[in-house]
């Protein structure tokens, strides 16, 4: 059954006012569990807006959600458990830290779910391994640490209430090139560890190639497509028009199949091109 | 969402009321106070009215306005009213039982005072509701600009009113912000004691004041960068100049004014 699935999802920033502006319009989707979707699209094509609602912070105009075949907002009580089961982590995350040890603000989170103190200590600890936080680090206050650190911590604020669902809104932007590998790496590991589902928001084809299954294209508040990253990246000429890419590599190696240098199949990781590369090496030896 | 409140209550226009000077229009705003207050009868009164009517027709601003700026003061308006009624004794009584003593002049009094404040709070929000407020505090810093003498720093004092004003929504988006990201920790702000919802605001407030603090240090950095060194020989790409408008504004007022004082002294 899909983890996620929305009907007619319709979201209208400033109804009745000058200002309206529809950010998210009928969107139809069904997320299966397991996956590691990436989520796509430009500025303010309601990437943000739609995640939202994937938790219960925003309530649809029209259309409905439903998580785990439950409807949202039937119930408003029901919103706070939903929470938990969808995690969600937003941009620049570092910004809500507010405890004064690590330790504390990542309990915030499970503490808020009632779960009994040894189960809290066993999380973060957990969570913390998972991260690469150590013990030393969850003793100081977040205001201590660097950026990176910073945003770990958030992350695993989010983690150790070990929702089924697991959303980023770009986790690695602001970053240098290694904390970048370094997020993304950890969130694929969660994702392999748990066999939970992870959205991963992004402005990166190179990290969306890289690290997901899916990928869900958002246009001008529209769900463009919903797919295998192979069949999306697929559509370079399609996503390009939208004002997105395809990975570099998968533009090198399109044109090299344009100059008549034919590899049939799509090329979106570095890692594949190399071996393709050796492969064609070989062949010529 | 927070985001819908309307912070800063100006409305763009091109009317002869916007563009007066604005520190002629600080200036007009006092005189206009002065004005209700040498009125000391219910016609006297009616010209403030008048005045009052007449200039917000002048300046196109929603006559529902005039409606908004009042409500917040409601309940100090019905105060007013109320203890004027009930505690001015002088004059024939309509009413009496035991304490409670309603008389004709109480009566007049109460509506006198209401109407006294309505015009005035009506009146001066016309000030904000056609001058920017970066304008407004540029001529609050010219107005005041004597002071310097006396070593009051107005410049200073202008320049943090500005900053305030440029952060007010800035600082809405990311409480906003702040608040969505608890949430979905599952902060619970709805339910709960007095008690209870006020704890729940500290994970908001918190990362609000770090990051309040941070806008602080990168602006400072940035005026820095910019050369800011405080008030002194800044020169200003606005200049605020007098025009003929502005006469024309200080005769209108002047002749409402000048018919508050012929009534006071000739229609006893």
């Amino acid at each position: 059954m899909a983890i996620i699935k929305t009907e007619d999802l319709t979201y209208v920033y400033g109804e009745n006012t000058p200002f309206r502006k529809v950010a998210v319009d009928n969107v139809n989707l069904e997320i299966e569990s397991g996956e590691m979707v990436g989520l796509i699209g430009h500025t303010g094509s309601g990437k943000s807006t739609l995640i939202q609602h994937f938790n219960g912070l925003l309530k649809p105009n029209s259309g409905s959600v439903y998580i785990d075949g439950e409807k949202l907002w039937d119930d408003k009580a029901k919103l706070r458990p939903i929470r938990f089961k969808v995690g969600l982590v937003f941009q620049y995350p570092e910004y809500q830290l507010f405890e004064e040890t690590c330790y504390k603000d990542i309990a915030f989170g499970p503490k808020n779910m009632g779960l009994d103190n040894a189960e809290i200590d066993r999380r973060i600890k957990e969570v913390a391994k998972m991260v690469g936080i150590g013990s030393d680090i969850l003793d100081k206050s977040p205001f201590e640490l660097s950026g990176g650190q910073k945003r770990r911590v958030a992350i695993a604020g989010v983690m150790a209430m070990e929702p089924q669902v697991l959303i980023l809104d770009e986790p690695a932007s602001g970053l240098d090139p290694k904390g970048r590998d370094q997020i993304l790496g950890l969130i694929k590991e969660y994702h392999q560890q748990k066999k939970n589902t992870v959205i991963l928001v992004s402005h990166s084809m190179e990290d969306i190639a890289k690290h997901t299954t899916k990928i869900l294209v958002m246009n001008k508040a529209k769900l463009f497509c919903y797919d295998d990253t192979v069949k999306v990246f697929h559509r370079a000429a399609e996503l390009e028009e939208m004002g997105l890419a395809v990975p570099q590599i998968t533009r090198v190696f399109n044109r090299l199949r344009a100059m008549g240098i034919g590899f049939d199949d799509d090329v979106y990781t570095t890692k594949y091109a190399g071996e393709l590369m050796l492969r064609l090496l070989s062949k010529r030896k | 969402m927070i985001k819908d409140i309307t912070i800063g209550q100006y409305f763009p226009g091109k009317s002869p009321v916007h563009r007066l000077d604005a520190r002629l229009k600080i200036l007009l705003t006092i005189a206009f106070i002065v004005m209700l207050f040498i009125a000391d009868d219910i016609k006297g009164l009616c010209v403030g009215i008048g005045f009052t009517f007449i200039t917000f027709l002048i300046s196109r601003i929603p006559l529902k306005m005039m409606w908004k700026s009042i409500k917040p003061i409601f309940i100090i308006i019905i105060i007013t009213a109320l203890l004027n009624l009930f505690f001015v004794h002088t004059g024939t009584p309509y009413f009496e039982w035991k304490f409670i003593k309603i008389t004709d002049k109480g009566v007049e009094t109460a509506v006198f005072m209401v109407v006294r404040i309505i015009c005035l709070i009506v009146g001066t929000s016309l000030l904000t509701y056609t001058t920017s407020p970066i304008d407004l505090t540029d001529a609050i810093e010219r107005l005041l600009s004597p002071l310097k003498k006396i070593k009051v720093p107005v410049h200073e004092l202008a320049m943090m009113m500005t900053i305030a004003l440029r952060f007010i929504p800035t600082l809405l988006e990311e409480t906003d912000k702040i608040t969505c990201a608890q949430k979905a920790r599952g902060a619970d702000m709805e339910t709960g004691s007095l008690f209870k919802r006020a704890k729940a605001l500290i994970p908001i407030l918190i990362p609000l004041f770090v990051s309040s603090f941070r806008h602080a240090e990168e602006l400072a950095l940035a005026m820095e960068c910019r050369c800011y060194h405080g008030g002194e020989g800044r020169t200003r790409m606005k200049q605020l100049r007098f025009k003929l408008i502005d006469l024309w504004g200080t005769l209108y007022l002047t002749c409402f004014f000048a018919g508050v004082i012929v009534i006071n002294h000739f229609c006893k």
